[in-house]
Order: C-alpha cells, then structure tokens, then sequence
C-alpha cells in the first residue's frame, strides 16, 4: 500500500486525500511461468445507444476509428482504442488516459442530435493481466466460463465472474488474458489470483 | 449445475445469473380503483406451478440485461429462453407427469 501516490485535495474546511491508482498499482506477481501484473491508467468510457440505428453505429464509428463491435463477445479495435460489447446497448472504450476528455467531447458533440449515454469510468475499474503457460488453467479456480481454445477464442471478451467478482474478460492470446475488474474489488481478485499461482506452481 | 441461454451473451453457467420469480405479471393500470384484495394478489400471489414455467432471469455477471426462461419446476429441465416482450413459448411434451393430465 505503500507504493501508492495520493494527491491531496482541498474539500473545503479539511483536505481530504483522495487516492490516485488501484490496489494493485506497482505490483506484480511472478510464479514459474506464469505472471500477473496491472496495467494502470486505461481511459476507460462507457457508451449506451441503439445498436438498431444505423446513424448512432456509423458516427460512434467515424469516432473511434474503428467499428463499433455489435456482435455479442467481440471486440474491435484502432491504434490505442478498443472498444469492447458488453450488451446490446452497451460498449466500452479503452483509450489513453489523456484522450478521455477529448474522446468524450467528440462523442457528445457529433451524436449532439443521437440519443445516446457516455460515461468516464476510468477510475472505476483497473485491469490486470495474466500471462504464461498455466492461464487457462488459473482462470477456471474462479470463473465458470467455457474457455476452451475453440470456444472462447483469442480476441473474444466478455463479461462473467470470477470468485464473486464480475469481470471483463478479454483474451488477447492463449497465454495472455486482460481482466477488467472494479477497484473495490482488486485486492479480492489480486489474493484470488496469487493464491492459485501459488497453488499452479506446487 | 443449470446452463441458461442469456438472449444476447449465449450459453452461461447458472451462477452469472439470478431468478426473479414469474413472469407476465402485469402491472394493473386502474391501481387507483383497486381494493386491497385485488393489490394483495397482484403483489404477493403467484402459480406456483408444478411444470412449465415462465420466470424472470437477469444476466448479473454479463450484459445485466433481463429475459425470460421457460422451466420445468418439477425437473428443472430449461426449454429455452426468450426477450421481453415476445410471447412465451408453448411447451407441447411438459416431462411432468401431472402437468400432462
Ligand atoms: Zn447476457
């Protein structure tokens, strides 16, 4: 706990320390092969809209580069953007920290006329990433998902659970996995994590 | 273990999901001229079937959206599972032996 940065911010009659970075920031967590770590500042930006209008699709779009993944478990991306489905009406966009705003204000601006919902949820997930020969195996201590190589495949994300946690995951390879879990949550799924390791590398 | 069809993720273990009882029970819209008997049953009282069900269910651990599920209460047997706002399905063979006379 330590490790982590605080800024401190006037709240009026008393400063209030406000903390800038997960749980798990400046961690990581080596077992044989196998290694898991955070991946700290992600812009993260939830998108709510109809996924049945064709003007919403192309200027989302137009936006973020690349198209806007309307299948269920996929994900697309361009250049730093990937943008995940997690529902219907629903999708995030993982982008550098810095282009949030911009990101944000683009959105707002060239869907002015579009019934649409972004949000920043930057600071309300962190991701970690497992790497290494054993992740599959790591995976299923705690998550009840299908993930066979054939059934869920490299570049599939999806939402499911681990432990009690929910989580976004996202395979990137068959030895990387990216898991998108909210910051209250880090601590339980970093101990839930390590502790399989451990138990892997025995 | 269930495996339930969520409408839009696919199939998923039963415990993404939870069950919020039956469904197509529609709200009364003349709630200002209802006696306390006819509130009480439309709060409180439901089928309680033995056999096809029709039941609420929301993806709590993928999209959070809500569907229905048709279910054998008897053998927890999962017909399928269908949006809000479709016709729930008719169930022609129930393997329930009293739902069939
Ligand atoms: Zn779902």
């Amino acid at each position: 706990m330590g490790d982590q940065q605080s800024d401190v911010v006037n709240g009026g009659e008393k400063d209030v320390t406000i903390k800038t970075t997960s749980p798990a920031y400046n961690r990581q967590r080596i077992e044989g092969d196998n290694t898991l770590i955070e991946l700290p500042w992600i812009g993260k930006i939830n998108l709510r809209g109809n996924a049945e209008n064709k003007r919403f699709i192309e200027k989302v779009a137009a936006v973020v580069g690349c198209a806007l993944p309307v299948e269920a478990n996929t994900q697309e991306q361009h250049k730093s953007i990937t943008v995940f489905w997690l529902g219907p009406d629903e999708w995030l966009i993982h982008c550098e920290i810095d282009a949030v705003a911009e990101l944000m204000e683009k959105i707002k601006s060239d869907l002015s006329s579009i019934h649409h919902a972004v949000t920043d949820v930057s600071d309300y997930y962190t991701v970690l990433q497992l790497q290494g020969p054993d992740v599959t195996a790591l995976l299923r201590k705690g998550c009840p998902l299908d993930l066979h190589p054939e059934v869920f495949k490299s570049s599939h994300c999806t939402q499911t659970r681990f432990g009690h946690a929910s989580v976004l995951l996202h395979k990137l390879d068959k030895s990387t996995f990216n898991i998108q879990i909210r910051w209250s949550y880090t601590e339980y799924l970093w101990d839930y994590l390590v502790s399989a390791m451990d138990a892997i590398d025995r | 273990m269930l495996v339930i069809e969520c409408p839009w993720c696919g199939k998923r273990d039963q415990t993404e999901f939870s069950c919020h009882g039956e469904a197509h029970i529609a709200r009364p819209l003349n709630t200002e001229e209802l006696s306390e008997e006819e509130w009480g049953n439309y709060v409180f009282f439901r089928s309680n079937t033995k056999g096809v069900h029709y039941e609420r269910w929301v993806h709590d651990h993928g999209c959070r959206r809500w569907f229905n599920v048709a279910r054998n209460t008897h053998s927890d047997h999962i017909y399928g599972s269908y949006k809000p706002g479709e016709a729930a399905p008719t169930i022609d063979a129930p393997d329930t032996p009293e739902a069939k006379s």
